[in-house]
């Protein structure tokens, strides 16, 4: 592996070195300050963190007169775009929260924690409040230096803008949270007006500190001793699994290229700490796989750099599996149990909300038999059975509905038939039914109930089965 | 410990086993420890705030003269105002006026459920579905008469009708034939010696010529599917024939009598559950 460096490689890593020192392993005792270098990962990350910028424009997308997206908790609805979900189809969203959690596990089995690398709130919001930290007060080094020194009029105008920004970053996070849970012009509004619900303001209060003390002041701390999902990574990866991993065979033993190291059998990595400087939890990559380690791939990033720099092949860093820095090829991915397991409940999940999305009534029939009592023999001879029919009118106009039912002969509804449905809710309505005793051939029978609009343009209509009980026999 | 500490410089407490397992001194965050103390004044301020730990036989009241009860009765108004919307208008409305209007009846029945249940469901039956002894009111016979006027008499006045016990006039024989007359009435069957007998003995004084009874003493429709004292049949009619009904002088005569609620429930009370009783089958 020994190689004669260039000089020009010799001076490009002089310069590295001279700063190696000051960076060490996060011990939890001060705060990190990250270094920012362009690169590949830090395109994608960018990219990746853009996705929050949903969060801050979503709700603005109006949708036939309302907001697009929009959780309605005061009147128990949910509108996605033309489609309203009331609670009654909430069973969807424990799908869609499966679905999630288990693409989760997926994701994590395939290609480890690329949640908190790239997509976590954590990160992102960590970033954005670094970037604007050093747009504020420089570099690491002027960072540290800064952080050091007396309060100044300098330090203070520094650390007011920067402070001032992230409180209005934070300040926005929790007005945008808010925003998909009610009308947002309607909010900002209420918000000039100071007229805004004691749990409006609660809610971006809340949002408001939190974002400020986590992501500027907690930041990978709470990667690091807070958050469950770091905890059980050790169940969730395994050789196969690609991440961000160093590659020791071909970096060990580190050499610094002094004159007396270069007879040496030395390896590639030249100790000049950068994979260390990027990292934003300020854990040391080469140590291997670790929880504090969010696998962000800005290491990656640094450490190509580097080997540009002094003329050694990229990929020093790079995402491999355990495997593949051993040099054995792991299976395909359709022959992973667990990925195959995963992908298999995520099929299912979602097959299930399609199914429902799809199949979502405008109007919809529940019917209860009443249980005390199943059955009340009438003077004429007639079976007389209790029902209570409950009518969830989806559409955004209360409409009149006709119940009919269809069961043993000679059926006959007593109780009022049409009946009006209120708009976004469920309309209870007690149902009398009468079958003569004598078309009764056994103790229970099936009986259908039937709904349908009357005065929409439109018809819509359900049907639920019940039974109809009669004397034992 | 110093000088002989084995490993200078790493800040360990100087608690060392096995020559190199010891303990570190890392402390956690000051900032941490900071919330922990702020946990701690909370806990202080709530104690302060709220009704917490027993002095003398009291809790001291707090500052905020926050208590359960009090907020329970706040929650208790607020129902109160909903449902004063309702009730202000069933206030001044006849028990008819009501089950006309869908939404008045609908409350009524949902808001009067539990006086029901308190008063009434323990002869009726929680769904009026009756007992031994007791009359079904879930179906469309009505011993008193259904309107919403006779049901509210029913409750508020209490209901005592008699029938004389046969037992000692007739024979065995008689009252087999009676009890047959009677089974076969409902099925619309002809049986002139029943008939005889049914009329010999002035049933029809009470239960009218054709035995379709009599609302206003309460005597029962015979003719209808319907039977007053379960499970019916001939066992059941021999029974009554024989012993009466509230019959004083017959110790084996079956007892029938809904108490008076007038004084237990005030008019308003008893106007709701009559709708609430009306509604129980149509």
């Amino acid at each position: 592996m020994s190689k004669q460096p260039s000089s020009s490689h010799l001076a490009a890593l002089d310069d590295l070195l001279e700063e190696a020192e000051q960076w060490h392993v996060n011990a939890g005792d001060e705060t990190v300050h990250a270094k920012r270098i362009g690169g590949k990962w830090r395109t994608i990350k960018w990219l990746s963190n853009s996705i929050w910028l949903l969060l801050f424009f979503g709700p603005y997308l109006r949708w036939n007169d309302r907001q697009a997206i929009l959780w309605d908790i005061p009147d128990r609805q949910f509108h996605l775009f033309n489609v309203t979900i009331l609670p009654q189809d909430l069973w969807m969203l424990a799908l869609l929260l499966l679905f999630l959690a288990i693409m989760l596990f997926a994701i994590t089995a395939f290609s480890g924690r690329v949640w908190c690398g790239f997509l976590c709130f954590q990160t992102v919001w960590t970033d954005i409040y670094t970037w604007i930290e050093e747009k504020c007060e420089g570099t690491p080094q002027q960072r540290r230096k800064l952080d050091q020194a007396p309060m100044d009029l300098n330090k203070f105008g520094k650390k007011l803008g920067k402070h001032t920004l992230w409180m209005l970053i934070a300040i926005w996070t929790g007005i945008s949270f808010v925003a998909w849970f009610t009308d947002v012009y309607l909010l900002w509004g209420d918000l000039f007006r100071l007229q805004l619900s004691s749990a409006a303001w609660i809610t971006i209060l809340l949002f408001t500190v939190c974002t400020y003390l986590l992501a500027g002041f907690m930041r990978e701390q709470l990667c690091m001793w807070v958050c469950p999902y770091a905890r059980i990574q050790g169940a969730m990866v395994d050789v196969t699994t690609i991440i961000p991993a160093y590659d020791f065979h071909r970096g060990e033993p580190r050499s610094r290229m002094k004159k007396s190291d270069t007879d040496e059998h030395t390896g590639d990595c030249v100790d000049c700490n950068q994979c260390l400087a990027v990292c934003p939890t300020g854990v040391d990559i080469r140590r291997g796989q670790q929880e504090g380690c969010i696998m962000c791939a800005l290491c990656i990033d640094a450490c190509d750099l580097v080997m540009d720099k002094v003329g050694r092949p990229r990929g020093l860093i790079r995402y491999e599996s355990l495997n593949g820095l051993e040099g054995k090829a792991c299976p395909p991915v359709y022959k992973q149990p667990r990925i195959v397991i995963t992908s298999l409940i995520m099929l299912a999940a979602l097959l299930g909300i399609f199914y429902g999305l799809s199949s979502i009534d405008a109007i919809d029939l529940k019917v209860l038999h009443a249980r005390q009592p199943l059955y009340v023999l009438q003077s004429d001879g007639s079976i007389q059975n209790k029902y209570t029919l409950k009518i969830l009118n989806k559409l955004a106009n209360d409409v009149t509905v006709k119940i009919t039912a269809t069961g043993p002969a000679g059926l006959k509804i007593t109780s009022r038939q049409l009946l009006a449905a209120q708009h976004g809710r469920v309309t209870p309505t007690s149902v009398f039914v009468r079958v003569p005793r004598k078309e009764l051939t056994a103790e229970s029978q099936p009986i259908i109930f039937h709904i349908e609009t009357v005065d929409s343009d439109k018809p819509f209509s359900s049907h639920r089965e019940s039974v109809f009980i009669g004397p034992k026999r | 410990m110093a000088d002989k500490n084995p490993f200078p410089g790493e800040n360990n407490t100087g608690h060392i086993w096995d020559d190199n397992i010891r303990e570190l001194n890392n402390p956690i965050p000051r900032w941490w420890m900071l919330s922990w103390w702020a946990s701690c004044a909370w806990v202080l301020i709530y104690v302060v705030i709220y009704p917490s730990f027993p002095i003398g036989d009291k809790p001291p009241p707090g500052l905020m003269g926050w208590t359960q009860i009090k907020e329970f009765k706040e929650g208790m108004a607020e129902i109160e105002a909903i449902r004063a919307k309702y009730e202000d208008q069933i206030k001044g409305m006849t028990g008819e006026q009501i089950l006309a209007d869908p939404g008045l009846s609908d409350y009524t029945v949902a808001s009067v459920k539990v006086l029901f249940g308190d008063n009434c469901g323990a002869c009726h039956g929680s769904g009026g579905q009756g007992a031994p002894g007791f009359p079904v009111i879930a179906d469309d016979v009505w011993l008193y008469g259904g309107s919403i006027e006779k049901i509210e008499e029913s409750i508020a006045k209490g209901r005592r009708g008699m029938m004389p016990a046969h037992g000692s006039k007739l024979s065995e024989e008689q009252i087999d034939t009676l009890a047959s007359y009677v089974v076969g009435m409902a099925e619309g069957k002809e049986d002139p010696a029943g008939k005889a007998l049914f009329m010999a003995n002035a049933c029809f004084a009470c239960h009218g010529m054709t035995g379709t009874g009599n609302q206003a003493m309460g005597a029962v429709d015979l003719t209808d599917s319907v039977w007053r004292f379960a499970p019916g049949g001939v066992e059941s009619a021999r029974q009554t024939i024989a012993h009466g009904v509230n019959f004083p002088a017959d110790p084996k005569s079956r007892e029938a009598i809904m108490p008076a609620f007038g004084e237990r429930l005030s008019s308003h009370e008893i106007k709701k559950l009559a709708v609430y009783v009306h509604k129980l089958g149509q």
